[in-house]
């Protein structure tokens, strides 16, 4: 392989048929990237991006004290340095909130026709759309990941999501028709810190469409983008109450769930603390959706276009520094097509460049927080301690900030704590297979059913393989794309209910 | 009951001195039926030895017939059974499926009057146990139909914002352990299995035990169905003992739960969330279950699908 053909990868590595390899050369001196390949710092300028030096609580259409009186600071995990201070709502604060919910439901929300319900959110979606770059500069500042990302990815989808469900409000009788559909009263929301602003977005748009009014709980690493989404709606003048948000952590986001007057409760984030959900919630008549965790087999059969396999690879497991709940963490090659794969694919994760989220050019952005990196260290530990093979890109790293560079595991079998525990870092686990019975028996070994990617140019086994996975999300020569029209969620322990698309309305409706 | 009477199958009048002795044999004894639940194709009784008794008003002594009481065990051998059953059940194809529902109904036509007896024989006026039996086999006939017809309904095509074409279909969640309803006994545990097992998915199910029995009756009809054995396994017992067992075993998707007491009710949710288990209950009347347009919406079978999402992108 020549050092051309390496770097230059496909971009859009999925679509087009693998042009068949040209006869390569045997493999030998190893590639030199390093040196030769630094790049110009880009930074993206962020002079223009004003972060308030204190966060108050959105109750009610107004900024509110906590009761408690506390803070806490929300750090940038790329420099460790604090960017601002933001309250800590306790059990007070999210019974104000939901109090405001309950009256703006009843007094503004349910009473709009739904044309005027989804014009304010087609007001959000826009103003979303104008501030979208200071957005993403918050929210890469605040989580850590990529501006690339933050700026191409998260915003556009946030944007799109809120468009996409503002279309839906006032066509809810025609989604379950014959069924009546009604809205459910007050969402209590809980996000994670992985895609801030885009699990906002995910959260608020089909519960507002469907003509419900939420209160919604940020992670407490990463509230910013949720309380500069605040100041939008404030400027779109969404009736004080229809939204409220309330910043915390653990403690609130349990007080929120159990808030008797509350009658939907949506949550993204672990297995864990989903079955806790689930458990507090036993018994009384609140609906649920949990979106959990995931540990995703993305299955490469030797008949699949390679180059792209591990563009989708790649993408799979490091974007966003593999904190994505739909992550390919658990490689599964044929046997037939793992040395010529592994190869490339060490070959590719070398190029990826890690470091300053802000700059242009970075591939893989920091670790969101310390606890987070030092999960990933346990895990990626405990690997190399049960005998697994690691080999992690040797780039250099900042000296402040949390990272971990991009890594893979060979020599993995289905019992290792890294193949069967969700990473939520940017770390591989690598297995083999011989058929494709074998290879879907292995995929379905887990107790999550998020997502799974397939790859083959055989059109009948992308299909017969899509089928047999237990997942919900199945990418076939592709990987972690996301639309607002796509609905998505997990089977078994990766929770319940769909986001997105018509099916993403359920949830927020009381259909006959 | 081993000196039960059989008074009903009495034949001639007793001689006298006969009826000095206060012995009346019968001019030809009955044949009773040992009551067996259905479990993977095969009548079992239950592993524990235990019974329980059930009334038989149509015999004039008073007489109690036998039904098995499950235990833990029987639970956990039906979801072993009923796990196995789950990918051939799922991996027909939905004509087949439907076509087998077909046939069950057609088998229970031909029963009819046995099942209408068993409800009489559970406490139901002659009338209204036929009028439960004719609307239990309409509510086959009508999933039946939706056997192939509720995908197109839920699944869509998703017009995403790149050259992917991008679509979502309902798949069957695994194995679902139901507790029927006390009353309608054979129309509520028919109309709650049926789509349960219509989306694929196959059942345990909690026979009423206000009327154990015609489950049991109904669980002979079955087994002389198509249905592949495994697809729906009947028990007879206590809810209030099976279900915590139900609602924390791993191999367990989904519960759907009928009338169960709130605070049962709410120990089975608790127990669900080991594997994270969808868990529906319902609380309708007995008359809402004769209310066709209602119990047979698709939104019944809704409830137990899992919608999968696939993209695939498209270019050449």
């Amino acid at each position: 392989m020549t050092a051309k053909e390496t770097i230059a990868p496909a971009t859009n590595g999925e679509t087009h048929a693998a042009p068949s390899s040209p006869a390569r050369p045997a493999h030998g001196a190893a590639l030199e990237f390093g040196k030769a390949w630094t790049y110009a710092p880009a930074p993206e300028a962020a002079d223009h991006v004003r972060i308030d030096p204190r966060y108050e609580l959105f109750i009610g259409g107004k900024w509110v004290a906590p009761s408690s009186g506390k803070y806490f600071d929300t750090v940038s995990p790329s420099t460790e340095q604090k960017l601002a201070e933001v309250a800590e709502g306790n059990e007070r604060d999210v019974d104000l909130a939901v109090k405001a919910a309950r009256v703006a439901y009843e007094k503004y929300w349910s009473k709009l026709s739904g044309i005027e319900r989804g014009k304010y959110i087609y007001r959000i979606a826009r103003v979303i759309q104008e501030k979208a770059r200071e957005l993403a500069i918050v929210e890469t500042m605040d989580g850590g990941k990529p501006i690339k990302e933050s700026r191409d990815v998260d915003l556009p989808l946030v944007a799109a999501h809120f468009f996409y469900y503002a279309g839906w409000a006032d066509k809810l009788a025609y989604a379950f028709p014959g069924r009546s559909p009604r809205p459910l009263g007050v969402a209590g929301q809980v996000i994670p810190w992985n895609f801030p602003l885009l699990m906002a977005a995910w959260k608020l748009a089909p519960a507002l469409a469907a003509g419900n009014t939420c209160v919604l709980k940020p992670a407490e690493t990463t509230p910013l983008t949720a309380l500069l989404l605040a100041k939008i709606l404030e400027e779109c003048d969404l009736p004080p109450g229809v939204v409220n948000i309330v910043t915390g952590a653990g403690a609130t986001g349990a007080a929120l769930v159990a808030h008797p007057d509350v009658d939907k409760v949506a949550f993204t984030g672990s297995t864990d603390v989903g079955k806790r959900i689930q458990k507090a919630l036993s018994g009384t008549k609140k609906k649920l959706t949990l979106e959990l965790g995931g540990k995703a087999a993305n299955i490469v059969f030797a008949d699949a276009p390679l180059d792209q396999a591990v563009e989708g690879i790649i993408s799979g497991i490091f974007f966003n520094q593999g904190h994505v709940c739909c992550a390919g963490s658990r490689l599964l090659v044929e046997e037939g097509a793992f040395e010529p794969l592994l190869r490339r694919l060490r070959d590719r994760m070398q190029t990826l460049r890690v470091g300053d989220p802000l700059d242009k050019n970075t591939d893989v952005g920091a670790i969101n927080s310390k606890m987070q990196l030092d999960k990933i260290r346990e895990l990626v530990d405990a690997g190399e301690r049960e005998g697994a093979t690691r080999f992690s890109t040797p780039c250099e790293l900042p000296a402040r900030g949390y990272w971990f560079a991009p890594t893979l595991f060979t020599g993995v079998s289905q019992s290792h704590r890294i193949a069967r525990e969700e990473i939520f870092g940017p770390v591989l686990a690598v297995m083999t297979f011989r058929t494709p019975d074998e290879a879907v028996e292995k995929a379905n070994n887990t107790m999550y059913g998020l997502s799974a990617g397939v790859w083959t140019d055989k059109g009948s086994k992308s299909f017969w393989v899509s089928q047999k996975l237990r997942a919900g999300v199945v990418w076939a020569n592709t990987y972690n794309k996301f639309d607002p029209s796509s609905p998505f969620g997990g089977y078994k322990e990766s929770g319940f209910g769909r986001e997105g698309g018509r099916q993403g309305l359920l949830p927020y409706l009381e259909v006959d | 009951m081993a000196r039960a009477k059989d008074k009903e199958t009495a034949g001639a009048p007793a001689r006298a001195d006969e009826r000095e002795n206060g012995f009346v044999p019968p001019a030809r004894l009955s044949v009773r039926k040992a009551y067996k639940m259905l479990v993977g194709g095969q009548f079992i009784r239950s592993e524990s030895g235990r019974y329980m008794q059930v009334a038989d008003p149509m015999s004039l002594g008073g007489t109690k017939e036998n039904v098995p009481w499950a235990s833990r065990k029987d639970v956990r051998d039906a979801v072993v059974v009923a796990r196995g059953a789950w990918d051939g059940w799922a991996g027909r194809t939905a004509y087949n499926r439907g076509q087998i529902l077909y046939r069950l109904a057609e088998m229970l036509e031909a029963r009819q009057g046995e099942l209408a007896r068993a409800l009489e024989r559970g406490g139901l006026e002659a009338s209204r146990a036929a009028a439960e039996t004719a609307a239990a086999i309409d509510r086959v006939v009508s999933y039946a139909g939706w056997a192939d017809k509720y995908q197109s309904l839920f699944s869509s095509l998703n017009p995403v914002a790149g050259p992917h074409f991008n679509f979502t279909v309902p798949e069957s969640m695994g194995v679902v352990g139901v507790v029927a309803p006390a009353r309608p006994a054979l129309l509520g545990l028919l109309g709650a299995v049926l789509p349960i097992i219509t989306a694929g998915n196959t059942v345990i199910v909690l026979a009423s035990e206000a009327d154990p029995r015609t489950a049991l009756v109904l669980g002979e009809a079955l087994a002389t169905s198509d249905l592949p054995g495994g697809v729906i396994n009947v028990l007879t017992g206590r809810a209030a003992e099976l279900l915590p067992h139900l609602a924390k075993h791993m191999e367990v998707a989904a519960l759907d739960l009928h009338e169960v007491a709130p605070e049962l009710a709410r120990k089975a949710e608790e127990a669900a969330i080991g594997n994270v288990k969808r868990v529906r209950t319902r609380s309708i009347d007995e008359a809402a279950w004769f209310d066709a347009d209602s119990a047979t919406s698709p939104r019944w079978i809704e409830r137990f699908v899992e919608m999968k999402t696939i993209w695939h992108p498209s270019g050449v």
